[in-house]
């Protein structure tokens, strides 16, 4: 049984059904919706290029290939983890031999944001739906948040050039804790360029609103910044109520251990698994696209191992970490871990075109790189960069051939060494 | 098999070119897919199929 019917829960299914499990596959979903593919609703479906439809993650015929027992609008309410049953919202305790947990998270919200309608989150195609009625009408947006999925709201926004986009934002520049603060500054410059506000160093202190309709975001400096329109992007809460009590350890997700395993049996995926990353030797939790995916597939693996139903032993997971982010022209790509970076390094920044800008950064901790982003870094060149750090490595073993392999891209029109500057900033 | 991609829906992970790279590669300067082999041979169906699965966009099919 798969509990969860988006990435995760669909590669995970798909790939019990690949590896020859022939048996009775139950997946159940809470959104109405079949599988659909979240990263496009901040992209091509909000700047109007794509229609919901295209959000589909597999044609019809493709899902009754894998010969699912899909069941849509259903929430798992508890876990009997001895009895080996899911208890269901309708009551229902569905019997399981293995589970794989793909719950995921939601969006985070503020207080009072239900009271008042043109508040929104943009996690699912329902979220979707209901912002672009409140955009109809045109007017101001604020965005409040400025890590990746605020920034491309933002971005789409200003594309639409229907309005005026105003970000508010605790950080003191946009995506400071997943990029830094040399790479935050340097794309905050690409977003001014094109006409969004910032508000940095910001705390919301609530929203403000008029016969039930918001009016602005208010601040904790006492100033209130007007909006017709509020989206909330400050992050998300794993979905893991269903599990108290159940057994299994809940500490930022569902913790598994290095096979993604939570107990026996029991094994979590996605957005809603915080694992033991063994290359990196800490638990790490991702919210990232491909993670679902191969996470999704790993643990299918590992379950049918564990029942004896694949010929393979079970393998630890240990990917890296990949997630992609588009802005106007920006697509930033990213391998292996940033976060907790405690010095940055971008070696080659070029961002004068705003039609083609291009970068290249390393992100290390403790002395060891682990991680790069890129933006406008050719394929080649890109899988190269992202070869140096699947591996921590310390500094004097990549930095030669990055230069080389950056060398490639001629010389950038303003070099730019970010070093100490970024010590201990970045989160 | 026939592999067929959906070059719009294709966001250049370039996940495909590394679980197939016989049947998968990228364009040198945007990173779209490019499909090598849309026929390929019984012994790539499941490297196929992987990447199937893997593509963060829902970009590619494998058609039996």
């Amino acid at each position: 049984m798969v509990a969860g019917a988006s990435a995760a829960g669909l590669s995970a299914a798909e790939t019990l059904r690949r590896k020859g499990y022939d048996g009775r596959l139950v997946v159940i979903g809470d959104e109405p919706h079949p599988p659909y593919e979240r990263p496009p609703l901040s992209k091509q479906v909000l700047t109007g290029e794509w229609d919901e439809q295209r959000t589909a993650m597999r044609d019809p015929a493709a899902l009754d290939g894998s010969a699912l027992d899909l069941r849509l609008g259903v929430r798992a309410r508890g876990l009997d983890l001895g009895g080996r049953r899911v208890i269901l919202d309708d009551g229902e305790h569905l019997a399981f031999d293995g589970l794989i947990i793909a719950t995921g998270v939601r969006a985070r919200t503020l207080a009072g944001a239900q009271a008042l309608s043109g508040v929104h989150t943009l996690r699912t195609l329902d979220d979707l739906a209901a912002l672009r009625a409140s955009l109809w009408a045109g007017g101001t947006v604020a965005v409040v948040g400025s890590g990746p999925l605020g920034m491309e709201v933002a971005s789409s926004l200003t594309a639409r050039n229907a309005h005026e986009v105003t970000v508010i934002t605790d950080e003191s520049v946009p995506m400071e804790r997943v990029f830094g603060p040399a790479v935050g500054e340097m794309l905050g410059r690409i977003h001014r360029s094109r006409g969004v506000k910032l508000h940095t160093g910001q705390t919301v202190t609530g929203l403000a609103g008029t016969r039930g309709r918001v009016s602005g975001v208010r601040l904790a400096d006492g100033t209130t910044v007007p909006a017709d329109t509020v989206v909330l992007a400050i992050g998300s809460v794993p979905n893991t109520e269903w599990l108290a009590g159940s057994g299994l350890t809940v500490d930022r997700g569902v913790r598994c251990d290095a096979y993604s395993a939570a107990a026996p049996l029991v094994y979590a995926a996605g957005d809603v698994a915080h694992w033991d990353h063994r290359v990196h030797g800490e638990p790490v939790r991702t919210e990232h696209r491909i993670n679902a995916t191969e996470q999704g597939a790993v643990a299918a693996h590992n379950l049918l191992s564990e029942l004896g139903a694949a010929p393979e032993p079970r393998a630890a997971y240990t990917p890296v970490p990949y997630f992609w982010s588009d802005q106007y022209a920006l697509k930033l790509q990213a391998y292996g871990l940033l976060h907790g970076a405690d010095r940055v390094e971008v070696p080659y920044a070029d961002l004068d075109d705003p039609d083609r800008p291009r970068l290249a950064a390393f992100y290390a901790r403790q002395g060891l790189v682990r991680g790069v982003l890129g933006t406008g870094i050719p394929p080649r060149v890109l899988r190269e960069l992202r070869g140096l750090v699947t591996l921590p490595k310390p500094w004097e073993d990549i930095r030669g051939r990055a230069a080389e392999l950056l060398a490639a891209l001629g010389s950038p029109r303003h070099p730019a060494v970010t070093r100490d500057a970024d010590r201990g900033k970045a989160r | 098999m026939k592999v067929v991609a959906d070059y719009d829906k294709c966001c250049a992970a370039g996940q495909c070119a590394i679980l197939a790279p016989d049947v998968f590669d990228q364009d040198e300067d945007d990173g779209i897919v490019l499909v090598l082999d849309p026929e390929p041979p019984a012994h790539l169906h499941d490297a196929v199929l992987q990447a199937v699965t893997a593509c963060p966009g829902s970009a590619l099919k494998a058609l039996r």
